[in-house]
This record gives C-alpha cells, sequence and structure tokens, in this order.
C-alpha cells in the first residue's frame, strides 16, 4: 500500500514536470546571451532591454490591453443586461432557446467564429481592424457574462424584491439599490473572464484583424513562424509574472466571494436556529 | 410595468443575438452555396464529396484528433486520480490550471526551440551520441505538442467527477470481496464517465480546429479541418470552400457534442469553476 502510495506520487511529479518544463525552457532561454533557444552561454538582460525599447512591440500591448479591457467592460454591461433579460422570462421554451443561442458562440470552434464574423464584417462593410476586432471580443464574451450573473440572480429570493417593492421602491431604485448589490460578485467574475478571454484569444482576431492592428497573439504568431527570437522569450517571462498575478488576483476574488456566501449562510443558519428558539 | 423593463433588457442582449450568433451561423451555410466567382452553387458540396482530398483530409483530421484525445486522456485519468488523493490536492490543481492561462502561442513557440534540430531534446540524446533528429514539423511534434496543451482542459473535468464519486461505493466494492482491478473496472469508470465524456469533447473539438498548431510545429505537413478553413478564408481567398469545410466543422461537432452527451461548456470555464 505504501510502496504504491508512492508511485502515484512519482506519476504526478513527471506530469508536473512535463507541464512545466517548456514553459521553464522558454524563460530560461530568455536570459541567455545568445540568439538562439540552445546552449545557455551566459546570463544578460539584454532581451529584456530589446523588448522595452522596442516601440511596435508596446505599441501592441498597450492595444491588446485597450481591446482587452473595452470588450469585457461592454460585455459585461450587456451579459449583465442579458441575464436579467433571460431571469424574467417565465415562458421556459423561450428561455431555454435563448440559453441554448447564448451558448452557441461557447462551444463553437475559434475558426467557426473567426470565418463567420469575417463574413459577417464584409456583407456590412465593416472595415476590419481595431473596431471588428473589438466588436468580435465583446461577442463572444458576452455569453460568459450571462452565465456568470444568471446563477446569482436565480439565488436572489422573489420575498426580497417584493419586500422592497412594499415598502415603496421604486423599478429603478430596486435594481440599484436590491438587486445589483447582490449580483455584483457575479458581474465581477464575468468581467474578469472575458478579460482573460480577450487576452487568450488568437484564432478570432487573427481572421477578423486587417493589416493594420495587431494584437499580442497575433504578433507572437507572426514572430514564431519567423524563427527564433529571444524577445519572444523575454516577452513570455513577462506575460508568465502576469498570468501568476491574474490567478491570484482571480482566487482572490472567488476566496472573497465563497466567504461572503459562508458568512451569508451562517448568518442564516443563525436566524432560523433563532426562529427555532423562540417557539 | 414588468413586460416593458423585460424588453427593454431584451434591446442590447437581443441585438448581440441577432447579430452576432444567429447572423454570422446564416452567413457561413449561406456563404457555402458560392464559388470564388460569387455564382450560386451546389459545386462546393460536390467538390468536397468527390474528390478525394477533401475526404481523406476530413478523414485524417478526425484520426489525429483521436490520437490526440486518446493520449491526452490516457496521462490526464491517472493524473485526476491520483490528484484526488493528495494532501494539497486545491494547491495542485491551482498548478494544473496555471499552464491555461500561458498563451497557447508562447507554448507551442516554446516546442519549436525544445524540437528543433539543435534544441533541447537533440542536445539531450547528443549526449549519449545520437545523432539529431528531424523531429519538428513531425506527426509525432504535432500530436505531442496539441496532447501537451490539452491535457489541463481533460484533468479538470475528470478530477471534478472524481471529486463526486462516492467513497462508500468504492468500500463497499472493496468489502463484497472485488478486487482492486475489478473495483476500478465496474466502479470507479463507469462511476466517472461523465467527467472523462466532458473531457474528451472539451479536448476533440478543438483538436480539429487547432490551425496554429499545424502551421508552427507540424509545418505545412499536417492539415485538419481548421487549417482548411484557415488557407480557404486567408490565403486562396475561396470563401465558399473554407465555408463549406466550416459547415463540415459544425455537423463534426453536433455529432462529438451527441456522443458525449450535451454537458456543452466551453472549455476555458472549467478552470474557473475550481
Amino acid at each position: 500500500m505504501k510502496t504504491k502510495f508512492k508511485w502515484s506520487h512519482l506519476y504526478l511529479v513527471i506530469v508536473f514536470i512535463l507541464l512545466y518544463l517548456p514553459i521553464m525552457y522558454l524563460i530560461t532561454y530568455s536570459f541567455s546571451d545568445g540568439s538562439r533557444m540552445t546552449n545557455f552561454t551566459g546570463f544578460t538582460f539584454k532581451h529584456y532591454a530589446a523588448l522595452f525599447a522596442d516601440t511596435r512591440m508596446i505599441q501592441i500591448v498597450i492595444d491588446t490591453l485597450l481591446v482587452a479591457l473595452l470588450s469585457s467592460l461592454v460585455a459585461t454591461i450587456i451579459g449583465t443586461l442579458g441575464a436579467m433579460a433571460i431571469n424574467t422570462t417565465s415562458r421556459s421554451v423561450v428561455r431555454n432557446s435563448v440559453l441554448s443561442l447564448n451558448n452557441i458562440l461557447m462551444v463553437s470552434p475559434d475558426v467557426i467564429i473567426g470565418a463567420s464574423f469575417l463574413i459577417f464584417y464584409t456583407a456590412l462593410k465593416i472595415p476590419l481592424g481595431f473596431g471588428s476586432v473589438l466588436m468580435s471580443h465583446i461577442a463572444f464574451s458576452i455569453p460568459i457574462v450571462v452565465l456568470m450573473v444568471l446563477p446569482k440572480l436565480q439565488e436572489m429570493s422573489q420575498s426580497m424584491l417584493d419586500a422592497a417593492r412594499d415598502l415603496g421602491s421604486t423599478n429603478g431604485q430596486i435594481i440599484s439599490r436590491v438587486i445589483f448589490p447582490f449580483i455584483t460578485p457575479g458581474i465581477f467574475s464575468g468581467f474578469f473572464m472575458a478579460f482573460t478571454y480577450s487576452l487568450d484569444d488568437f484564432a478570432v482576431t487573427f481572421f477578423v484583424t486587417g493589416n493594420g492592428f495587431q494584437t499580442l497573439s497575433v504578433e507572437i504568431y507572426a514572430r514564431a513562424r519567423q524563427g527564433i527570437d529571444l524577445e519572444i522569450n523575454a516577452l513570455s517571462g513577462v506575460m508568465f509574472i502576469f498570468a501568476l498575478l491574474l490567478v491570484v488576483g482571480y482566487y482572490f476574488i472567488q476566496t472573497n466571494n465563497q466567504s461572503r456566501k459562508a458568512k451569508h449562510q451562517a448568518l442564516e443558519e443563525s436566524e432560523a436556529l433563532a426562529h427555532e428558539t423562540t417557539h | 410595468m414588468k413586460k416593458s423593463t423585460n424588453a427593454a433588457y431584451y434591446i442590447p442582449y437581443g441585438f448581440w443575438l441577432i447579430f452576432f450568433v444567429i447572423a454570422p451561423v446564416v452567413l457561413i451555410i449561406y456563404q457555402s452555396f458560392f464559388d470564388i466567382n460569387g455564382h450560386f452553387t451546389l459545386s462546393n458540396y460536390q467538390t468536397y464529396f468527390s474528390s478525394g482530398t477533401y475526404i481523406l483530409m476530413t478523414v485524417n483530421s478526425v484520426w489525429y484528433a483521436f490520437v490526440i484525445t486518446f493520449f491526452t486522456l490516457l496521462v490526464s485519468y491517472p493524473t485526476a486520480y491520483f490528484l484526488h488523493y493528495t494532501k494539497h490536492k486545491q494547491l495542485w490543481l491551482l498548478l494544473i490550471i496555471l499552464p491555461t492561462w500561458i498563451n497557447l502561442l508562447l507554448k507551442a513557440y516554446a516546442f519549436i526551440g525544445i524540437f528543433s534540430q539543435d534544441g533541447g531534446i537533440n542536445s539531450f540524446l547528443g549526449l549519449f551520441g545520437i545523432p539529431a533528429q528531424q523531429i519538428l514539423f513531425t506527426d509525432f511534434s504535432f500530436i505531442f505538442v496539441a496532447a501537451y496543451i490539452e491535457i489541463p482542459f481533460m484533468i479538470l473535468p475528470i478530477f471534478n467527477s472524481v471529486e463526486e464519486l462516492n467513497e462508500g461505493l468504492v468500500n463497499a466494492s472493496r468489502d463484497l470481496g472485488a478486487s482492486s482491478w475489478q473495483t476500478f473496472r465496474q466502479v470507479i469508470v463507469p462511476m466517472t464517465m461523465s467527467g472523462v465524456k466532458a473531457g474528451v469533447q472539451a479536448v476533440f473539438i478543438p483538436s480539429l480546429s487547432l490551425f496554429m498548431i499545424t502551421r508552427l510545429i507540424g509545418g505545412n505537413r499536417v492539415i485538419t479541418l481548421g487549417t482548411a478553413i484557415e488557407e480557404h478564408f486567408l490565403t486562396t481567398m475561396n470563401w465558399g470552400m473554407g465555408s463549406t469545410i466550416g459547415v463540415v466543422l459544425i455537423v463534426a461537432m453536433f455529432i462529438i457534442m451527441f456522443l458525449t452527451g450535451e454537458r456543452n461548456h466551453h472549455r476555458k470555464e472549467a478552470r474557473h469553476e475550481n
């Protein structure tokens, strides 16, 4: 039994080494004095210096972040409204068909989304570039926001809304004072996921971007096709740190949500207990 | 009152549904009936089914996706299973998820370095006096890199299904005299099947369409449905034929979803659920 346990650990360790080796390999050579990913000749920061001096690359990073930020912001607004629309739809046929339509973009392969959006923009004579990329990112981020916000809306009890209405709140007040604070965690998760979707995307952007506009993924692809360039390794070092920060940030949001939920549950339980004792 | 606010919520969202969900799907089907000169025709479908090249390409693409999914599953199932029994499993899980946050193209790029003539693998082999091998631009490299990228997306759903497994049933099976192998085959595997199906779905469909990996790692030797679509749309500009292959890919997607049950969650969602 004991030895079997160790075998399973060995297996896990091998899988983890396999998972991380390529990433570490990439980052290690970002400090190499050579110009290829072979024969580590000496330690240097010159590729990082070259990266930070590369104005074209910096412009691309800014553009990528701008698209990610704007698209996730707009997608969060439209997605939240969509979730509220679905939540107030009482006919289950309509509701289920809207939900299925919602999920189409989530299961479609990226190539199909990219190709069909390209046909769409061309048919409407929308020029390819920043605008088309931004619209596409908004479009493929909306369904995930809906899926993040909808469960929060469903958790909300009808009696709370009735109480607010009985106490004389207007519709606007109910939305801003009751519904909105309650679903905020879902909105934040949705925004965050939309942001990472946008940063991650390559295939859709590749299809709908023209010659003038580049995002980071498209640029990496273009450079990687030309062969090894240790500036990309330096870039991957920077992006690895950024990914780490994002993961930590996301888990912070998650645990915060969970502790809030736990607090909520504890509160409900104590209320139930108080209720029992008074009887 | 309630009706009208409902309608107001639907305005931006409905606009999105019509213009960015329904319209593109309709357009790609519509486009598949036009030839390169813009004439309405069924010739794209005719070409697809009659010329052996397209059928062969589709069969090849499905075969590659199958091999990738198979190896991914082979590595992922034990990983997910063993992970369940580790002490700090949330931390381990976080470590599995972290690589999925690294840009896919950077991971592919890493392998250009590792697999190249004077790269990591060949210098390692060189230590044993083995001459440099051509690894990059082979079927092996394509399958290896695709499987590498997909592994976390297979581990997560299987891990979740192992977590949901009722430990009591496993113990009951052992108490009733089943061997470890019997317990595994007849209790654990059937009860984690939903995770395996979700994982297969999350890996198989992208494997049909990962065109960037075929370009960067497979050279131009490996052509998948995704590569063919990209080629027709962005290089030869034959959108009609590209759309036809797109329709084939959509059909393939539905077949896979039908075979693996309709747990239609996007794979990227999986990494946020834990």
